[in-house]
């Protein structure tokens, strides 16, 4: 059995990390390229959504490296999501794979189904083998995230020049090399130390952006045109409103929990959009709201093309503009958009965004 | 004086008309539906909308317009789900919302939820709920909802009898010369909003008739078949619209009751990217009942779309002849 999984930011590296606990094979399909999304946009349907395509194009790539099961995570409506697997086997099928389909969810909140099919990809019923192999591709995947937090948080501000950059490149490629969960955590706590010790000119005016959107799109920097970085350099500190390591605790362990941090973005939501209406409609709101109040000096949506609980959002958030008096810009992701008009669109943002801050400072002066 | 009441005539109105009128009518208060979708209409939707939007919303929009300045309330329900374990779509459980902030100076909106995700428990609750709008006495309500509800009903038995496919009827035909002179059956499926406005549809089922065809639709179909076959496909489904048109599809491949099938769609409709493939796929795979997409937006040529229909519709007259086979799928 050799396992493989779609790519969404690095959370390869986990996952991989649990596999090679359990010791079982794995194959991590090559990074995203345009040759995936080609691959992707030409078996999937015409009008569904940017990640799906990619994802395609993630499984078939993986295949060819000799992939013969792939595991995918469920999500269930009202946005089309849910119907990811459906579509992806139907399509498979056609193409002639012969491969196992294995997703991964609690169906109905059944943990037991979720761990009998993890059982079965895991090729162990040891539960305690499992448990411990998932807790420490979690504790890895949290790790990672905040190490990610903290690029986006201080390229910005580097004296030295490039000295985030390498040391993320770095460990990205270390963690590559090296096998299992033990390995990846020395790394790990290596260079959440090394980041910290970066010279960094905290003076600096740094404008502040939040992201919020379409987990897919805001996480995996293949589709996004890596705007984290992009925006970086334009000397601008970035924060992700979505994580993987949120998303996975929230698909593994169902949602209705209720954690206090998704019940805050809730309430922050409330005055404009007080029920579910899938995917991160809500949270998009919530999060605006939350920048705002944090004063952010700008906001960035990141959205597939036809994706309808963004739909909704959009249509909310100039009225969020207009009342919290923050600046948002809708971008929009297909297998059309251009590199170049997107850089302009980030460009001419954060040119207001700059001017913004630089007139009420002003005012502030006099 | 009566208190006038709203009712777009987008989206779902298509489904519930004779049930929303005749409830709000019971209760006393003048229901005033708008005009039906024309230019003017659709192009204060698609102003009024955010771009991204697909092109029914627009109309929604466009419809709302059309009425917030004659009437009191607004009738737009947060319809979530309106059976067990099946959403209807994100962009209508957001559609009270995607109204208020796009739109200003509008009259009271009937916002409230209609939500049986769950269970129908509190249907009673749900209406009450509608009807306090419009009136306090509880029972007044129920009873004004129970009438709604009988002609609802008859509006669906009127519809199912008026065109109830004569299952293999065109099998038994076989290879005869009756067959070969008969009306083609059109299946025109899409979500009930898509095909029964003729206007965003380019008068599409007259163009389907004027070709010598009949036409049959999802709704024709009596909804225990739709649901039992839609239990035959092997995966979640989880959307009324998906369960409708899934169903629909089975149905026909295996009673195979049309000679051909047209699936309208529009641009951007995210239940339609899965829906429509994978009724294609079914389609196709299981049978060899033509089928066509036909996909509109505000942009839609009505040229073009007449095109289609004639090599469509000639195309199925051409294969009893030419290929031999009179029934080709019978």
């Amino acid at each position: 059995m050799k396992i493989t999984f779609p790519h969404i930011g690095n959370s390869y590296i986990p996952i991989k990390a649990m596999f090679d606990d359990l010791g079982v094979e794995t194959v991590v399909p090559p990074k995203c390229s345009k040759k995936t999304l080609e691959i992707g946009t030409k078996y999937a349907p015409e009008m569904i959504c940017l990640p799906l395509k990619i994802n395609l194009g993630n499984y078939i790539e993986s295949i060819e490296k000799g992939a013969d099961t792939i595991i995918i995570t469920g999500g269930c409506g009202p946005c089309r999501f849910g119907y990811y697997c459906e579509v992806q086997k139907e399509i498979l099928r056609d193409l002639g794979y012969d491969v196992d389909i294995v997703v991964l969810e609690a169906p109905e909140g059944n943990q037991i189904e979720l761990f009998r099919r993890i059982s079965r990809i895991a090729n162990t019923k040891n539960i305690i083998k499992i448990s411990m192999a998932i807790k420490n591709a979690i504790d890895i995947l949290k790790k990672l995230n905040e190490f990610e937090d903290k690029v986006l948080k201080f390229r910005p501000y580097e004296i030295n020049g490039n000295e985030v950059d390498n040391l993320y490149n770095e460990l990205i490629t270390d963690l590559e090399n090296s096998n299992g969960s033990k390995e990846m955590k020395v790394h790990l706590n290596r260079a959440l130390k090394l980041i910290d010790k970066v010279p960094l000119d905290k003076n600096k005016d740094a404008l502040k952006i939040g992201i919020v959107g379409e987990i897919y799109t805001v996480i995996e920097d293949f589709s996004n045109f890596d705007i984290g970085k992009k925006l970086n350099r334009m000397g601008v500190e970035v924060h992700k409103s979505l994580s993987p390591s949120e998303w996975i605790t929230d698909m593994l362990f169902f949602r209705s929990f209720g954690m206090s941090k998704e019940v805050k973005i809730w309430n922050a939501a409330k005055p404009y959009i007080d029920t579910c209406i899938g995917g991160h409609g809500r949270e998009t709101i919530g999060n605006t709201v939350l920048y705002s109040e944090k004063g952010y000096d700008g906001v960035i949506q990141l959205m597939p093309f036809t994706c309808m609980p963004e739909i909704v959002s959009m249509s909310i958030l100039p009225s969020i503009q207009a009342e919290k008096n923050i600046p948002i810009l809708s971008l929009i992701i297909d297998e059309m958009t251009g590199e170049g008009g997107y850089l302009t669109r980030l460009e001419a943002f954060i040119d207001l965004l700059r001017s913004r801050k630089d007139k009420k400072q002003l005012e502030g002066v006099n | 004086m009566d208190i006038k009441v709203g009712i777009p005539r987008a989206l779902l109105y298509y489904e519930y008309y004779p049930l929303w009128i005749s409830f709000f009518k019971e209760l006393g208060a003048e229901v005033i539906v708008s005009q039906k979708t024309n230019k003017e209409i659709l192009y204060n939707g698609i102003i009024n909308t955010v771009d991204e939007a697909c092109i029914p919303v627009k109309i929604f929009h466009g419809h709302v317009m059309d009425l917030k300045d004659r009437v009191d309330y607004l009738f737009i329900p947060r319809i979530k789900s309106v059976f067990m374990n099946e959403y209807i779509c994100p962009k209508f459980s957001g559609l009270p919302e995607m109204i208020k902030y796009s739109i200003k100076n509008l009259p009271r909106v009937i916002d409230t939820e209609i939500n049986f995700f769950e269970s129908k428990e509190h249907l009673n609750d749900t209406i009450y709920r509608i009807g306090k709008y419009i009136s306090n006495d509880y029972g007044f309500i129920m009873s004004a909802y129970d009438k709604a509800h009988l002609e609802y009903k008859l509006h669906r038995k009127n519809i199912e009898q008026e065109k109830a496919p004569f299952v293999n009827e065109i099998k038994i035909l076989g290879k005869t010369k009756a067959n070969i002179g008969r009306k083609r059956r059109i299946m025109v499926m899409g979500h009930s909003y898509n095909t029964y406005d003729s206007y965003l549809n380019i008068n599409l089922l007259d163009k389907i008739k004027s070709n010598k065809a009949e036409i049959l639709t999802p709704e024709m179909i009596e909804e225990r078949y739709t649901i039992d076959y839609a239990k035959k496909f092997d995966g979640d489904i989880y959307w009324t619209f998906a369960r409708k048109l899934i169903g629909t599809a089975l149905y026909l491949i295996d009673t195979r009751s049309v000679d051909g099938i047209i699936y309208i769609s529009t641009f951007g409709c995210g239940i339609d990217s899965v829906v429509g493939d994978l009724v294609e796929k079914l389609i196709r795979r299981n049978s060899s009942i033509p089928f066509s997409l036909i996909t509109l937006d505000e942009h839609s040529g009505e040229a073009g779309i007449n095109t289609r229909i004639e090599a469509f519709i000639d195309m199925i007259r051409w294969r009893d002849v030419l290929e031999d086979n009179i029934s080709a799928h019978g």
